[in-house]
Formats: C-alpha cells, sequence, structure tokens
C-alpha cells in the first residue's frame, strides 16, 4: 500500500473524522457515500446545487437585513408598551461594563456570523457556479465559513424565543412582528443551504479550477 | 436515497496513516506522511494530534470553572411594580415548573444543567480514554463524540432566553427584567466547552481499533 505518486493520491479519499482511507468515487447525483466504519458522510453531490446554494445564501442575507430590525415582538402590560427587535436583543447587555462582551457576542452569534457565512459561500461559489476560475483567496473564505459553521446559533435562537414568551405571557400580552416571520423563514432557509452543499465537490472544484 | 456503501473497493479497512499518508480533516485530501500543509485546502496537516488533549483539557478547565458561577449567581433579574426577584439557572427553571409550564422548565434545565455537565463528563471520559486506551468500544465513543458535538451549542438557549427577556420587557414602572452576572460568565462556559469538544483529533479514537499498539 505504501509508495504513492502525490498525483495517484488524489484518487484517494480519507474519513475525517476516523481516518479510514477509501479509494474517491463520484457516486450518481442524489446518492450519498458515506464512511462504512462511523457513518461520516463523505460525498453527496446534488444537481445544480451551486447555483442554488448562491440563491439560498442571498436569501439568507436578504431576509436577515429585514429581520434585524424590523420589530420582532412586543408587548403590553398596565397600559405600558414595549416592542424590541432583533437587534435589540443582542443589545440587550449594554447596561453594565463587561456585560457589552455578552451583547457583542450575541450580536455576532446571531446575526453576524450567519450573514458573514452567507456572503464567504455566495463568494467562492459565485464564479465556480459560472465555470469559472476562483476568485482570490477562496480556499481561505471557504475553510472560515466552514470553520464558523458551530458558531452560528440562528436555530438555537428561535427555540431561545419559545422560551421566553412562555416565561413573558403570563406577564403581559405579545405580539408578533413581521421580523419573528422573517426569522422563522431565515432557519429553514439556513438548514437547506448546509444541507444542499457537499463539501467534498466544493474543494474538489476549487482544486481542478485553480490550475485550468 | 441513502445507499450505505464503501466508498472503494477494500475489503479490510486502512486507515491514511496506517498506509503511509496523511490525511486533510478538512477536505478529505491524503498526502504523503509528513506533508505539513494541504495542497488543496491549505489547512495544517497532522496525523495525530496528540497535543490536541493539552488544549482539550485547558478549555474544559476553563469551562468548568465559568460553569461555577453561572449557577450561583442571579441570571435575571425581574422587578414587577416595585419588588425586584433575582432568580439563578436553576430557580428560573423551577419558577417555570411552578406556573405549570413543565416542558419549556425541562427544555431550561436540560439546556443549561444537564447538556453542560454532561458534556464536562463526556469530553473528559472521551480525552482520558484516548490517552489510556482501554474499555469502551470505538464505535460507542464515537457516538458519544459526535453526540457531544452536535448538543453543545444549544447550551446558549438560556442566554438568548436573557437577552430576549432583557430586550423586550422594559415597560417602565410595570415590570422590567435585567440581565445577572450568570448570563456572562454561562456563556463563556459554553463557548469554552465547544471549544474543548473541537480541539478534540476524533481520528485517536479509531487507532486502537486497528492496532492495539497504535501510539
Amino acid at each position: 500500500m505504501p509508495h504513492h505518486r502525490t498525483d495517484d493520491l488524489d484518487e484517494l479519499i480519507a474519513c475525517p473524522v476516523c481516518d479510514a482511507l477509501y479509494h474517491a468515487r463520484m457516486p450518481e447525483t442524489g446518492e450519498r457515500v458515506t464512511c462504512s466504519r462511523c457513518h461520516h458522510v463523505l460525498i453527496a453531490p446534488k444537481e445544480g446545487a451551486f447555483l442554488r446554494v448562491i440563491a439560498l445564501a442571498l436569501t439568507v442575507m436578504i431576509l436577515m437585513l429585514g429581520a434585524t430590525f424590523f420589530p420582532f415582538l412586543s408587548i403590553d402590560a398596565q397600559g405600558f408598551s414595549n416592542a424590541a427587535s432583533v437587534f435589540d436583543s443582542a443589545l440587550a447587555f449594554t447596561d453594565g461594563g463587561w456585560m457589552v462582551a455578552l451583547s457583542f457576542a450575541t450580536a455576532a452569534l446571531i446575526v453576524l456570523i450567519p450573514v458573514l457565512r452567507a456572503a464567504l459561500v455566495i463568494y467562492v461559489l459565485g464564479p465556480l457556479a459560472f465555470g469559472r476560475k476562483p476568485w482570490p483567496g477562496a480556499r481561505a473564505a471557504f475553510r472560515w465559513s466552514e470553520d464558523l459553521r458551530p458558531w452560528s446559533m440562528a436555530e438555537i435562537f428561535v427555540i431561545g424565543v419559545a422560551v421566553a414568551l412562555v416565561k413573558v405571557s403570563d406577564l403581559a400580552r405579545v405580539d408578533y412582528g413581521p421580523a419573528f416571520f422573517m426569522f422563522a423563514a431565515l432557519v429553514v432557509v439556513i438548514v437547506l443551504q448546509d444541507g444542499s452543499m457537499c463539501r467534498w465537490t466544493i474543494w474538489k472544484t476549487l482544486e481542478d479550477k485553480k490550475s485550468s | 436515497m441513502d445507499h450505505m456503501e464503501d466508498a472503494g473497493r477494500q475489503e479490510k479497512l486502512v486507515s491514511a496513516r496506517r498506509a503511509g499518508l496523511v490525511a486533510c480533516t478538512r477536505c478529505t485530501r491524503v498526502w504523503p506522511a509528513g506533508t505539513d500543509v494541504c495542497g488543496r485546502c491549505g489547512s495544517d496537516l497532522r496525523s495525530r494530534d496528540y497535543r490536541s488533549l493539552q488544549r482539550v483539557w485547558a478549555w474544559l478547565t476553563v469551562g468548568i470553572i465559568c460553569y461555577i458561577p453561572a449557577n450561583l449567581y442571579p441570571m435575571l433579574r425581574t422587578r414587577v411594580l416595585f419588588t425586584e426577584t433575582e432568580s439563578t439557572i436553576v430557580e428560573g427553571a423551577l419558577d417555570l415548573a411552578l406556573h405549570g409550564a413543565v416542558g419549556i422548565a425541562l427544555i431550561i434545565f436540560i439546556a443549561s444543567v444537564m447538556i453542560p455537565v454532561g458534556k464536562f463528563i463526556a469530553i473528559g471520559w472521551l480525552a482520558y480514554s484516548v490517552a489510556k486506551p482501554l474499555t469502551m468500544e470505538p464505535h460507542r465513543r464515537h457516538k458519544l463524540y459526535e453526540f457531544v458535538e452536535f448538543i453543545g451549542r444549544w447550551s446558549m438557549i438560556d442566554v438568548f432566553v436573557v437577552a430576549i427577556l432583557s430586550a423586550l420587557v422594559q415597560l417602565n414602572v410595570a415590570a422590567a427584567i435585567n440581565p445577572g452576572p450568570a448570563a456572562f460568565t454561562f456563556a463563556l462556559s459554553v463557548i469554552f466547552t465547544m471549544l474543548a469538544a473541537q480541539s478534540f483529533d476524533a481520528r485517536m479514537i479509531w487507532d486502537t481499533d486497528e492496532d492495539p499498539r497504535a501510539r
């Protein structure tokens, strides 16, 4: 098995989770290749995936703009009322000293990182979708986008909203703003986008197109 | 359309390391052993990152340290008219349960107490079991690792709940909710334990599978 030439290595694929070595074989569109030891999905190409991912990423950016600044929820009780946007929620910790850091973290986790990931994905896949050479820094951009994946927490925020609604409901009456529904849609789009991306195909295309 | 089949034609599984290769954990490309940087995606290559265990223990320790004040100090300060109440994470969950929202109380309790504590134990156990390979079967350790990686982020729920409540419930003299210091340390604890889980090199779990003398 040892003594490979670098060219031959192109045909091999190693499971990133358990290091099992395979001969890479492009599956039929819609099929998946999984690691037989740890069942990690190795290759899962989808028809027209690049364009679809770009479209979904654009949707994420537009929805996030609205979802961030339009009123998200509003409450009133005993004649007083208040409306809060997602942006306000992120800034909820700005009252005292070091709590400001928590505001920045919250804003990053629920707004900035999801948007940044969408932008990076568009930057990486944009030229590839039209058969062009990748833009400079595309590899670094895609590495970043992948590193940020666990830190994009929009869907967790939505569950947080559900819990908060229950807590508030016996204190005051709650109304939903337009941003509430935009944010709910946003979470679905983010999940769809991540599900349509085959990392292996993207890395391989980046490598092949670089030299052509 | 899930075809559970080998990507290759090999009967017996061989790890990239045993084949004299080093694999990129990001883009799955393999290179001759000793290569430093992946030529496809530009990531650093390491066949096994034993030093990663030190990072795992370091992040885990600060994560646990941050979790202690997160439970002792109040998470929420609720003022209704002129009475102010402070509640810690557990008190907040109990409060919900007493108001009849048992399901929601359970979500908060699971996300803020059971998941973090379970994660501390699981990550510690995984790091320990790799350094001292014996007991648990690799498949089960792998399942545990996958679960820890997946579930860790969800502990952030309580921090977001506090953020939403604090932004929303600002009703002048009628009622107001403000965050307590525990929100900060709890968020830090979640972030540090996520970093601990990410530092762990899962490939080490399988080394004992194919060769008991893998190290």
